[in-house]
């Protein structure tokens, strides 16, 4: 499938390739269709975060790119040697390693203290702590850094390139891409139809490190926060027998890892939980996401919500028709029972 | 609206109205993300608040520039957290003194414009769709009478002041039904520097003070009776409340 290479313009006519796991079939439909397969009292659940500018210069040979914000004020970061964002992730040249104590600086007045540099990842995982804190530290970060660019683009990104319309806190290093379709159009259609909206944040992790041994690893734990009135909003939807529909992968893994026994707990925790063929989805009915190619983890995800079978002959179907994939491209919604009225109204024709 | 515990944004909070402003809401218990272009007269000011006990943070800004929207909104999400009340006080005067419309230039009509009008509206984009999404959310401009009423040589502070209470009013129409309150307010004639730099002659003692106006506006902040979409005189809102 081809790479969509630009943000697009006029989101509302991204396709959304609509597969339906009860029916066994799929069907070409356009975003601004979503709010026809939700219905009263349905939840959609959104990431509400913020995509940070997550890419650092140090010089020509060193780009940090931060992975996760910890508790104690330091940062996970992950090195990229030689190359610009055009080079593949996989095709950059090996990073000079890092040492304890050493300092780095970005530009911008942002300026860093290597902590500790993990072995195991060939020296490519280290944690840093930068010099400033408080708004000092966010204003030289939105200066200094650059949101993480992907080298199949046209252009390099801007920061509001990769902002969903909604987004709030800038807890995510990648953009939480599923929603980026969604304007409010559609958000307030969904509304209009009698769902309701709901919202988390969930600190979206990067998603290839340009090597496979190191992307074995991911996610590292992500921070997730689930509110008292989202886990609440949830477990009304799932007490009422109507469909929770998690906008992402992000907001899929937040919700499943906060499951507990078949309700949604609510708090802050972090999560690695990957999921696969063989989980048992407790709170989502529905995915709405992007399109990917088989053989990532995120295509092993969809698996939870279909069969490779169904996802396979959907896919190849989207390819042959022109769908776009990856982080600007189009969008497939997997919910159980969403063709159920159109092939009724087909069969009565 | 609760102002305790609130998370607010204040652009032009480094002088006049907007400093009382965040020094009203942060007494108030608000956690106040002060906006200016310089950081210098931002310190001093939240200095003072924290010493009070007060929660507020500094961000410098040109709201004139495009690309230091979402840098901002960013920045103050990731230190208050959502934000629930933004107040547009940030207004840019022209050239001074003022012109009129024959001696103004396109280009200072332009800047006058993209402080205060398109700066709002982009920092509105960039936060209220949150507030669409969480059904809570307030949105303040700061408006002047120049909205109103044609006064020679005020022409490009003039339009973009009427045209910012139609994005107020816009706003409110849009999202009024999605919980988020969007209104202007009119603070009158006050003893401010902006003030002094359009109308040099001017007594100060027959201005009202800022820290006294910001009262009143924070009161219409809390009253849930404030209409949306209503443009409010402060010095008619009276002490109701």
């Amino acid at each position: 499938m081809k790479a969509a290479t630009l943000p697009r313009s006029e989101p509302n006519r991204e396709r959304l390739l609509v597969v339906d796991p009860e029916r066994d079939t799929f069907a070409d439909f356009s975003i601004a269709d979503l709010p026809q397969f939700l219905g009263p009292g349905d939840a959609v659940v959104l990431n509400d975060a913020a995509t940070l500018p997550a890419s650092l210069r140090a010089d020509e040979e060193l780009e940090l790119r931060l992975m996760s914000e910890l508790e104690d004020g330091t940062w996970l970061a992950l090195t990229l040697g030689r190359g610009d964002s055009r080079v593949p992730t996989e095709a950059r040249g090996s990073p000079r390693p890092l040492s304890r104590g050493e300092q780095l600086d970005f530009g911008s007045g942002l300026r860093a203290c290597v902590i500790s540099v993990e072995p195991e990842s060939s020296s490519r995982f280290v944690r840093i702590v930068f010099e400033q804190t408080g708004s000092a530290l966010w204003q030289a970060l939105y200066r200094a850094a650059r949101p993480i660019q992907y080298s199949y683009l046209a252009r390099p990104l801007a920061l509001w390139d990769v902002q969903n319309a909604f987004a709030s806190r800038p807890w995510a290093f990648e953009p939480p891409s599923a929603a980026k379709p969604l304007t409010f159009e559609t958000l307030f259609g969904l509304e209009a139809r009698g769902a309701i909206l709901a919202h988390l944040t969930h600190a979206a992790g990067i998603s290839s490190t340009g090597d496979s041994a190191l992307d074995r690893r991911l996610p590292l734990g992500e921070r997730y926060e689930i509110s008292v009135a989202t886990a609440t909003l949830v477990n009304e939807t799932l007490a009422r027998g109507a469909s929770v529909l998690a906008v992402g992968t992000s907001v899929t893994r937040a919700l499943e890892a906060a499951a507990r026994g078949g309700r949604v707990q609510p708090g802050s925790e972090r999560t690695s939980l990957l999921l696969g063929p063989s989980s048992k989805l407790q709170i989502c009915s529905g995915l709405l996401t992007g399109l990917h190619e088989p053989g990532t983890s995120h295509y092993s995800l969809l698996e939870a919500f279909a069969s490779r079978g169904l996802l396979d002959r959907s896919f190849a179907h989207a390819e042959a028709q022109g769908y776009l994939q990856h982080e600007f491209g189009d969008s497939c919604l997997i919910l159980a029972g969403a063709l159920r009225d159109q092939l009724r109204a087909k069969q009565a024709a | 609206m609760n102002i305790a515990g609130t998370s607010a944004l204040v652009s032009g909070a480094s002088r006049g109205l907007g400093e009382a402003l965040s020094l009203e809401l942060a007494r108030q218990g608000a956690k106040v993300v002060l906006v200016a272009r310089s950081r210098e007269r931002l310190d001093p000011i939240v200095r003072r608040i924290r010493e009070a006990g007060g929660e507020a943070h500094a961000l410098e800004a040109d709201l004139g520039d495009k690309t230091q929207i979402y840098p901002l909104a960013g920045a103050a999400a990731a230190l208050v957290g959502s934000i629930d009340l933004l107040i547009h006080n940030a207004s840019e005067l022209g050239p001074t003194p003022l012109r009129l419309l024959l001696d103004t230039e396109c280009e200072d009509l332009e800047r006058v414009l993209a402080v205060n009008l398109l700066g709002p509206f982009r920092l509105s984009k960039a936060i209220a769709g949150s507030m669409a999404v969480r059904k809570t959310g307030t949105i303040v401009h700061v408006s002047s009478d120049a909205s109103v009423s044609a006064y020679e040589r005020w022409g490009a502070y003039s339009v973009s002041k009427a045209a910012l209470d139609h994005l107020a009013r816009l706003w409110a129409a849009e999202l009024g039904g999605h919980g988020v309150r969007s209104f202007s307010v009119d603070p009158g004639e006050m003893d401010t520097r902006m003030h002094a730099a359009a109308m040099p002659d001017a007594d100060p003692s027959t201005l009202a003070r800022p820290a006294d106006v910001a009262e009143k506006i924070v009161r219409l902040i809390r009253s849930d009776d404030v209409a949306n979409g209503a443009r409010i005189e402060v010095s008619k809102s009276g002490d109701s409340r």
